[in-house]
């Protein structure tokens, strides 16, 4: 089962996930920045953070033969601290960069109007910068966030099929599934999807357009239930052609939208980045 | 190998750009950066992406572990019409929104461009990385501008990150009987761990205790 996680967290996570992940069949994944627990207060916060998802982060995933991209964004929950605005001023700066193949997360924490005024100029830049974009759907009033979201979407005039609104859930998806975007389920305990319920949704609207992640964070999270996912799949009856779509061709097919993802060629093992220090321990 | 060759070898890429994936974009980026130096900022790390990131194919003196995407950043860099502190305003700003490939090309440029030594900053700042790709680079030809004792653990530093020290510029010219201490104390430290240096370390080990022989000779 080879396995991309189009929305995890590495940052969060040690090396020791990145070890099972990479055994249990992940060989690319996408980390979208967005908070980190802590609420930052100043722009260079992010700048360090962003600095670390196209450098330190991705040079780490290598260590262990995984691909690593990112998306960029200031995201809703902070976009609602005047302390954080500035770092849309530097953004065009990281939305040239290799690594980063959407703009994202972006979207509502708790619709307000200056999660509109952010929202829609990252929707402006993703535009601009031809980049898709990843869109999270809050926890809290999530339907009527979806629908904000749909909305906000129709005005950019941003192509439906480049954005993805993640985070769905069997009462959301219905918002969605006839929209041209694509739809993420994050497989995460507790709060969103699990494994059988998530093969349970692939069976009722099929699997065009469809991505599944881990979303694994620094909350209670669990790297390897897009693996469990596969195998729930399995159990289901879906083919491994099937599950291959879901858990490998479909994130490509969306992120390939960026022009920038990179790749192993199929069928190769995948090399890991110059130098070991990880591996060894720190310099 | 000095600034000055480094940029004749430069030219002779740029002339015959047949290495390139892309050499209209390139030539193209050029152009830009000549009308408008900021125009940098959004062309720079696109160059992996147009020009390719292979090796150097058929590479010149000095450039022997670059990459396609180095040389062609660091022929972009020297056609920034700036000089003095308003070309390294320029380069601190690349450097700083920069990943790991743009910094390493910048690190890359600094011998051949018109800085002197007011960007030796940015080799502590990649010396401070945990990087092997940044580490490496900061050691190269412009490192003749750090002190003895920043460049002295950074060669030790090499050693424990297992950088091979061939990235190392003037290594045996520059190697005296302290940096020959630090790599002993390591070699006691490793013995005792159980452990083992790398054969470029032991031959460095070899070449310094040979040095202090001759001059205690002497």
């Amino acid at each position: 089962m080879r396995i991309f996680d189009p929305h995890i967290h590495m940052t969060s996570r040690t090396t020791d996930d990145y070890e099972r992940m990479a055994a249990a069949g992940v060989r690319a994944l996408v980390e979208p920045a967005f908070w980190l627990g802590q609420p930052r207060t100043n722009a260079g916060s992010f700048t360090d953070y962003f600095d670390s998802l196209i450098g330190w982060e991705r040079f780490r995933a290598g260590q262990f033969g995984i691909r690593h991209h990112c998306t960029i964004a200031l995201n809703p929950k902070e976009a609602n601290d005047p302390r954080c605005r500035e770092v849309l001023t530097v953004l065009p700066r990281y939305l040239a960069k290799d690594g980063v193949v959407a703009v994202g997360e972006v979207g509502y924490d708790s619709m307000t109007p200056d999660e509109d005024e952010v929202f829609a100029a990252q929707l402006a830049l993703a535009i601009e910068h031809e980049l898709p974009v990843l869109v999270h759907t809050p926890h809290r009033d999530k339907q009527r966030g979806t629908e904000r979201t749909l909305d906000l979407l129709k005005e950019s005039g941003i192509s439906r099929g480049r954005v993805v609104i993640d985070h769905l859930n069997e009462v959301t998806v219905d918002l969605v599934a006839g929209t041209g975007c694509w739809m993420g389920f994050s497989i995460y305990p507790g709060t969103k999807m699990s494994p059988s319920r998530m093969a349970a949704i692939l069976s009722r609207y099929g699997l065009a357009r469809m991505l599944v992640n881990s979303a694994a964070d620094w909350g209670r999270s669990d790297p390897l239930l897009t693996r469990r996912t596969g195998e729930a799949m399995l159990a289901a009856g879906f083919t491994d052609d099937e599950v291959d779509q879901v858990l490998w061709r479909n994130p490509v097919e969306f992120f390939s939208q960026s022009g920038r993802l990179d790749l192993p060629a199929a069928g190769q093992p995948a090399a890991t980045f110059a130098g070991n220090s990880i591996l060894r321990g720190g310099g | 190998m000095t600034g000055g060759n480094l940029s004749k070898t430069l030219k002779d890429l740029a002339s015959d750009p047949a290495w390139l994936a892309d050499p209209a974009w390139l030539a193209d980026a050029i152009r830009r950066v000549e009308r408008c130096p900021a125009a940098a900022a959004g062309l720079f790390p696109a160059v992996g992406r147009r020009c390719g990131r292979g090796p150097l194919p058929d590479p010149g003196p000095g450039l022997a572990d670059w990459t396609v995407d180095d040389a062609a950043r660091v022929i972009l860099l020297a056609a920034i019409p700036l000089s003095g502190t308003a070309l390294a305003e320029q380069l601190g700003l690349l450097y700083r929104y920069g990943d790991a490939a743009e910094k390493r090309a910048v690190l890359r440029a600094l011998p051949s461009l018109d800085v002197g030594d007011s960007e030796v900053e940015l080799l502590h700042d990649a010396i401070r990385t945990n990087d092997p790709r940044l580490v490496a680079a900061a050691l190269g030809p412009y490192a003749s501008h750090l002190d003895d004792e920043m460049w002295r653990q950074a060669v030790l530093k090499c050693v424990f990150m297992d950088i091979p020290l061939r990235s190392v510029a003037g290594l045996t010219e520059r190697a005296d009987r302290e940096l020959g201490r630090m790599l002993a104390d390591l070699d006691e430290e490793r013995r005792a761990a159980g452990r083992t240096m790398p054969a470029d370390a032991v031959a460095l080990l070899a070449h310094v205790a040979r040095l202090r022989d001759t001059e205690e000779a002497g």
